[in-house]
């Protein structure tokens, strides 16, 4: 049997892609993918027009995808996180039909579940044989994790691997195996490293994000959840990787050992794991070279699907065990809604990721987030867009103070106990207002451009067009 | 009086620069603002910068700025200070 | 209370929107180093705005730039109207420095409006000329609520290198307390320069506090919390400190005349220095603290 063929072109139309199906991708390469990209172009130039492209995350990279939406060769984006570059074009009215955001364990568990079916998955490889075994460990374009690529690869009608580091078969040490796999295309170049990871990720040295996650480490240490098989998840913004930071040193001073990490995984969390702060790390995707390194020669360090990740239609996922995740915000507002996927005048410009999906699973959810940005004060009377449900978040730290989900009041007990500055979410908002003045409200139009779906499928908000005046 | 070009501020968050031109007597205030927050505080940059350049005498010049959010009290701060360096002898 | 004095850049908006929640006790605003000569003027200006609409509930103290430059008459004639509760003149040799900066400060404060004197004074000694003036300057002005220790420039000064232990700096730390203490005013230590060092700051905060000072400086926000930890009294010294206002109410009510605790007589040293705890708990953990807030006036 031969799965290997010359062209994607030729993968494609062995794959039987017609107009009006739906296509997908997934974004362990992140801003360095090239396949996205390469894949539409020839789709393009077959003809094939219509397409619903659903990718785990759209990147600056995919700037492409805008001609394509132009030329009708896409004309729906499914995704869970939108870059600012075609979040400010989708804002605008690009695409007729709303782009439908979904968390990265929600579109696991609908596209298991058959509620959002996927005709083609288009898999980028960084290492692969020719039967479809492939790994993101090893290879020129090595991102580590392919936790997003399970579903689509598992579930797809057909599933296309291209790679451009081919190795004899059988791969050994692959992620997803060659029973899953139809077709199997090397190309030159599937990414751009530069652009795949950073380097290395780093803590901040604002002043206020550091006091700010100093506040958060406390807090973390003071919630009762610390101790003996603690588990912990950490966005990348350089505030919470400074709490991590703390944290760890924290774990270190009083021997905590705890179970596991979660995540994306940062080179903080290497290091804790290496400090003996975890027994183990959950990885469904790399942020940085150490965290690629790690997960290839450290057994404690394994890759994660989606759907057990985060997955609500999974018998179990990883969040469900998790004590506490650090998450960040645009806006939060007074019912303690979280915005993700939104600027603060209305543009899109992220997404939920594992945001709502962590934050439901979680004993602890903490948000930590400046006073105010640029003059806009983070806490708002209602978030433009609601991507994370208020009832599921507990905790905002700010330099100014915690405040605590009034329906948590046991832990707003504990910081307080521990002499932690516990404020009203009000106040917060004051504190903000009295330096900045009072916002005006940002005016949005009246046509939805995009659907955000909670975790479950369920409907959560709807994000409007922005106007666009001619100057 | 603004007798040559000056700027002060800078381009970070929080910051804003302001740069100011001299303008023949007579021709008023020419006013050029854009800022991060235009949408929520367009207008009340726009009233502080002129209250700020009544109250230090400036009818006349070109003025503009990019403003990344700065509080009122640092707009005044970087008008005045590039009023001021616009006022020195050339 | 200035248990952590912070120093923060003089011309950067963003960092004095936030100087209040950085956790010092005092915010020292920087003109000098921290500011490049061509932007002397903006940083001034700016400090001056922040001053008077930030509402700093911090203790707000602006350094300013040396006599000898050309900036400092400008520094505090923009400053002092804005009521910064003190300046911190930089590079102060003798007490000539002081008495020139004093003197222009009310002038500026006649100016202004504003009660001569009311505008304290904490001179950074950092040269071996300061260090060997250090009670004249102390005891120079009434402005003077404290001397502060700058380390860098001093061992520059003193040609020696500045090591993480300290050593070259041991005499003048021990000289600046005295002579403090000497003219009776506060006394404060120079920034532990490595940031992520927090081992070597706890050491050195420590022995700061062992030699006598009143409080540190710092550079760093992460640093603040480490430095208010060890100048706040123990929970043993705040209860000794009860003990001793305990022990004078009962003398009091017995009519007796001497009184002593725990086989040590209570003299006026040691009830000045129980005050002194009292008032800091009654600061730092507020009255909530048992009866920390009563039973002594």
């Amino acid at each position: 049997m031969n799965k290997m063929v010359k062209t994607i072109k030729e993968a494609i139309t062995l794959s039987g892609l017609k107009d009006g199906m739906t296509i997908s991708f997934h974004h362990h390469l992140r801003n360095g993918d090239m396949v996205a990209v390469m894949v539409l172009e020839a789709i393009a130039q077959l003809g094939i027009s219509d397409l619903n492209v659903n990718i785990s995350s759209v990147f600056d990279a995919h700037m492409p995808i805008l001609q394509h939406i132009r030329d009708g060769v896409v004309t729906g984006i499914e995704t869970d996180y939108m870059g600012g570059m075609v979040g400010r074009a989708v804002s605008e009215g690009i695409l007729e039909k709303p782009v439908t955001f979904r968390t990265h364990g929600g579109r696991a568990s609908d596209i298991i579940r058959g509620a959002s079916p996927i005709d083609v998955a288009f898999i980028a490889a960084p290492t692969a044989d020719c039967m479809g075994n492939c790994t993101g460990k090893e290879g020129p374009s090595a991102c580590g994790s392919l936790g997003y690529a399970f579903a689509d690869a598992m579930y797809a009608k057909k599933t296309v691997v291209i790679t451009d580091h081919l190795v004899d078969y059988p791969l050994i040490g692959g992620s997803i195996g060659e029973d899953y796999v139809d077709y199997v295309v090397c190309v030159d170049k599937i990414g751009e490293p530069s652009g795949i990871v950073s380097g290395t990720t780093k803590i901040t040295k604002d002043p206020v994000g550091l006091v700010i996650a100093d506040y958060a480490a406390k807090a973390i240490d003071a919630s009762g959840l610390l101790k003996d098989g603690f588990s912990f998840q950490t966005g990348a913004g350089g505030a919470s990787l400074a709490a991590a930071k703390y944290l760890k040193d924290i774990m270190v001073r009083k021997g905590i050992q705890g179970s596991y990490g979660l995540g994306g995984i940062t080179a903080y969390m290497v290091d804790m794991l290496q400090a003996g702060c975890f027994k183990a790390l959950y990885d469904v995707q790399c942020f940085d070279l150490d965290a690629v390194k790690s997960i290839k020669t450290d057994p404690r360090h394994m890759e994660v699907t989606a759907s057990h990740y985060a997955g609500p239609g999974a018998k179990s996922s990883a969040v469900d065990s998790l004590d506490v995740v650090i998450l960040g915000a645009t806006e939060i507002d007074t019912q303690f809604n979280v915005n993700v996927h939104t600027d603060s005048n209305g543009y899109i410009m992220g997404g939920s990721g594992g945001h709502s999906d962590t934050a439901a699973g979680a004993k602890m959810a903490m948000i930590v987030a400046p006073l105010s940005r640029a003059r806009l004060p983070i806490v708002v009377d209602q978030v433009l867009c609601t991507s994370t449900p208020g009832a599921t978040v507990d905790v905002l730290v700010t330099q100014c103070g915690i405040a605590v989900n009034p329906l948590r009041q046991d832990l707003a007990e504990r910081f307080r106990q521990a002499k932690l500055p516990v404020v009203e979410i009000h106040q917060l908002k004051e504190m903000a207002e009295k330096l900045t003045g009072v916002p005006k409200k940002p005016v949005h139009g009246d046509r939805v451009v995009a659907n955000v779906l909670y975790r479950d499928g369920s409907l959560l908000d709807q994000i409007y067009n922005i106007p666009v005046f001619q100057a | 009086m603004i007798r040559k070009k000056a700027w002060a501020g800078t381009l970070e968050s929080s910051d804003i620069y302001v740069e100011v031109s001299p303008a023949e007597p007579g021709t008023g205030l020419e006013l050029t603002v854009q800022s991060v927050v235009y949408a929520q505080f367009g207008d009340q940059i726009e009233a502080v910068i002129r209250e700020t350049l009544r109250d230090l005498h400036v009818t006349d010049a070109k003025v503009s700025v990019s403003d990344r959010g700065a509080l009122d009290c640092t707009i005044r701060a970087r008008v005045e200070t590039a009023v001021r360096r616009g006022e020195d002898e050339v | 209370m200035r248990r952590s004095m912070l120093f923060l850049p003089g011309n950067s908006p963003n960092i004095l929107i936030n100087a209040e929640y950085l956790g010092a006790d005092s915010i020292i605003l920087d003109l000098e180093d921290a500011v490049a000569p061509t932007e002397k003027d903006g940083a001034r200006i700016l400090v001056r705005n922040a001053l008077t609409s930030m509402g700093y509930t911090r203790e707000k103290i602006v350094r300013i730039n040396p006599v000898e430059s050309p900036y400092w008459k400008e520094d505090l004639n923009q400053i002092i109207p804005a009521r910064p509760d003190l300046i911190m003149p930089t590079k102060v040799s003798c007490k000539e420095d002081v008495e020139q900066v004093s003197a222009y400060m009310a002038q500026v404060e006649r100016r202004n409006g504003i009660e001569v004197g009311s505008v304290g004074l904490l001179p950074l000694i950092e040269t071996g000329l300061g260090l060997e003036n250090a009670y004249q300057i102390a005891s120079s002005d009434p402005r003077i609520v404290g001397i502060f220790l700058g380390g860098e420039d001093l061992t520059a000064d003193l040609r020696c290198q500045r090591t993480k232990e300290g050593n070259e700096i041991f005499y003048a730390r021990s000289r600046m307390v005295a002579c403090a203490r000497a003219a009776g005013i506060e006394v404060y230590d120079t920034p532990w320069t490595d940031v992520e060092d927090y081992e070597g700051l706890v050491k050195d905060t420590e022995l700061a506090k062992s030699l006598g000072f009143s409080g540190k400086s710092s550079i760093s926000p992460r640093h603040v919390s480490f430095i208010n930890e060890i100048f706040s009294p123990t929970m043993e010294e705040i209860q000794y400190a009860k003990d001793v206002f305990a022990c004078i109410e009962r003398a009091k009510a017995e009519g007796k005349g001497v009184v002593s605790l725990r086989g040590k007589m209570i003299d006026a040293p040691i009830v000045s220095r129980a005050r002194q705890v009292l008032e800091a708990a009654r600061a730092i953990y507020g009255i909530g603290l048992e009866e920390g807030g009563k039973g002594h006036e």
